[in-house]
């Protein structure tokens, strides 16, 4: 039996307005993050996965993407649970960066030009636990030192552009964990970063969450590092989740046609040598995400599906559950 | 921070003597004699007379001894005699103007700038609403609209019809001087003295905030829970200023162009209304002394625009 989860994303239908017509961003997703959890989900850009996390988030472009269908409930620091998507603006702010935080993927461009470092750490602290100016410089410096920025004193009065790339993005870390929250959204957190620097910044997350319990949803594209820090994974596509599981399983046993391609799509140590002494391009898939304006009948995926046969192009096909945890979005899935 | 503001002062120096140099020759290249509006018509005078009179002011010599007579004084604070006002020293009459032009393009400026940062973010924020459309239609017809326009336009409105503000002056002739009668007399010249300049700013400030409210920042801090209107005002806001500060110290140059006419019109006694007059009269002294205070005036206020620059963005490093 497991624990109670802190977020429990049911049947998530999130719309934008493009030309006057409502578009699904994301249709019929399904996600739940236990305390201490990391899911990461993943997918190509344009898949819904940043979509997901802002819907979570309140942050959706305003007159522009909302909410259409679904509940978000969320288990806060108080214990209780509230659906996000019923809540007014105000409720929604007091949460945000308070009981739910999140790290960008850009570090050089997600802190404010023309404040310190402490400063921009200090804020949610002055916020939402009403610390005072001196008391929150105080907390800022101590967090700093936490996600291992040496001379935290000293950092802490330097403005955004005295930091390299990886040393931003420990301080954004430090800005979200600042009121200890117990959800951490990370968008693509280490993509802007040299291979080194995320590793490290991999770590320190793992590390961080080892000390403090929180929950992380993890968006990424990249599965090398799903496999580092992630415990269940969801893979979208077009909009929808199309395979989820445990990392263990889904890495082992791939049962989506998708999700097979994306793992063959990563070259192995040796094998790109090999395949162009051979004359052979690295594996790819096949085509390209269908415009979410017209996804086509069917499985959206089944135009590039080397598995797709006839009845594929009938009707979305549900979410089958193999019996071991994991589920699968194709009505193949117990041939792969 | 010192070093760089003396060096600033040097080109500030070196572009006054440039400036210098071509007001004297657009001034002797353009028609018209100060002889001409020196003498008294009604006394008739010979040709021989006329010569004497070139002589004895120095206008007989070469253009560059000229100007180099011209410049040797200057150097040393004197900027030489009125032509026509009676031989009066031309440094504290100008001296003397300078006070109420810094006053009225002051307060023009404030009221500019004021008004055209507040309209710009209320724009930006309520992005195409009616009060978008109807600040940007306003700015439009302040941007397009010549400050003799608006000058004449503002005056008959104000003073004539509906007898707000007094229609000219700076003080109440015969009346003890008080604060609240030289602003009652400011507060119409530099109301219109500000419009295109308010009108720019708004447009600027809208644009700026725009950009400035899709960068990640700002996305940043509402995901820290931040009040919206703090999102705004505390992180857009101060990034937003940034080119509106560039702009608001180049437009102070042009705003003098504005003050002349205002001044004109308003018959404000300063800068402007000095300089017209010499202009009509071929006042060749006044002219060089009044550009050249102005310009060293403009030029102050340019090196003050880049400190402000640096204290607004911590990333300008002056030196």
């Amino acid at each position: 039996m497991r624990v109670a989860p802190i977020l429990d994303i049911a049947g998530l239908k999130t719309v934008f307005r493009i030309g006057g017509r409502p578009v699904a961003a994301v249709q019929d997703v399904n996600l739940t993050i236990a305390p201490g959890e990391t899911l990461a989900l993943v997918g190509e850009s344009g898949s819904g996965k940043s979509v997901t996390s802002l819907s979570v988030m309140g942050l959706l472009p305003k007159g522009v993407g909302q909410v259409a269908e679904g509940s978000i409930l969320f288990r806060g620091k108080a214990g209780q649970t509230q659906d996000l998507t019923q809540l007014d603006a105000e409720s929604m702010r007091q949460i945000r960066g308070n009981d739910i935080a999140m790290v960008f993927q850009e570090p050089m461009t997600s802190l404010n030009p023309v404040y310190t470092i402490g400063e921009q750490i200090a804020e949610p602290m002055r916020i939402h636990l009403g610390l005072s100016h001196k008391d929150a410089a105080a907390a800022a410096i101590k967090l700093l030192a936490d996600v291992g920025i040496p001379d935290p004193e000293r950092r802490a009065r330097q403005f955004p552009h005295e930091l390299s790339g990886g040393m931003r993005q420990r301080a954004t870390i430090a800005m979200a964990l600042a009121c200890d929250p117990v959800l951490l959204i990370a968008d693509e957190p280490t993509t802007a970063l040299d291979v080194t620097i995320q590793a490290q910044i991999l770590d320190l997350l793992q590390k961080l969450q080892a000390e403090r319990g929180m929950g992380i949803l993890f968006v990424t594209h990249n599965l090398g590092v799903v496999a580092e820090i992630a415990d269940r994974v969801a893979v979208m596509y077009a909009g929808r989740i199309v395979e989820t599981g445990t990392v263990a399983e889904v890495f082992a046993h791939p049962r989506h046609p998708y999700t097979i391609g994306l793992m063959r799509s990563i070259p192995k140590l040796g094998e790109a040598t090999a395949l162009k002494r051979q004359g052979k391009p690295l594996p790819t898939i096949a085509g390209s995400v269908p415009s979410l304006i017209q996804l086509p009948s069917g499985c959206s995926f089944a135009p590039r599906c080397p598995y797709a046969i006839e009845a594929c192009r009938a009707d979305v096909p549900p979410l089958y559950d193999t019996g071991t945890g994991q589920r699968s979005r194709c009505i193949r899935w117990q041939e792969f | 921070m010192l070093s760089y503001i003396l060096r600033r002062l040097g080109t500030g120096l070196l572009m006054l003597v440039a400036l210098s140099m071509l007001v004297f020759i657009l001034l002797r290249v353009a028609p018209g004699d100060p002889i001409d509006a020196y003498v008294n018509p009604n006394v008739a005078m010979s040709q021989a007379e006329m010569e004497a009179l070139r002589t004895r002011l120095g206008l007989d010599q070469p253009l560059p001894i000229q100007y180099l007579a011209w410049l040797q004084a200057a150097v040393t604070g004197d900027l030489g005699y009125s032509i026509q006002r009676n031989g009066v020293r031309v440094l504290p009459l100008v001296l003397e103007r300078i006070g109420p032009t810094i006053l009225l393009m002051a307060a023009g400026l404030a009221i500019a700038i004021v008004t055209g940062i507040a309209a710009g973010i209320l724009s930006a924020v309520r992005r195409n609403s009616p009060t978008d459309i109807g600040f940007s239609v306003v700015a439009f017809f302040g941007i397009s609209s010549p400050a003799f326009l608006t000058a004449i336009l503002g005056l008959y409105l104000f003073s004539v019809v509906l007898r707000w503000a007094p229609s000219g002056g700076m003080l109440t002739p015969g009346a003890p001087f008080s604060a609240g009668d030289l602003l009652s007399h400011l507060i119409l010249p530099a109301c219109l003295l500000s419009i295109g300049h308010a009108a720019l700013i708004m447009r600027y400030m809208r644009a700026s905030l725009l950009e400035v409210l899709n960068q990640d920042y700002v996305r940043t801090a509402r995901a820290k829970g931040v009040k919206e209107s703090w999102v705004i005002m505390k992180h857009a806001v101060r990034n937003a200023l940034l080119p509106v500060v560039t702009l608001i110290g180049s437009t102070v140059g042009i705003a003098v162009g504005g003050a002349i006419f205002i001044e004109s019109v308003f018959n404000w006694p300063g800068m402007g209304l000095l300089l017209i007059n010499a202009v009509d009269t071929r006042d060749y002294p006044v002219i060089m002394g009044a550009t050249l205070i102005i310009g060293a005036c403009v030029i102050v206020v340019n090196l003050l625009t880049d400190i402000a620059y640096a204290a607004v963005d911590p990333r300008i490093q002056v030196a």
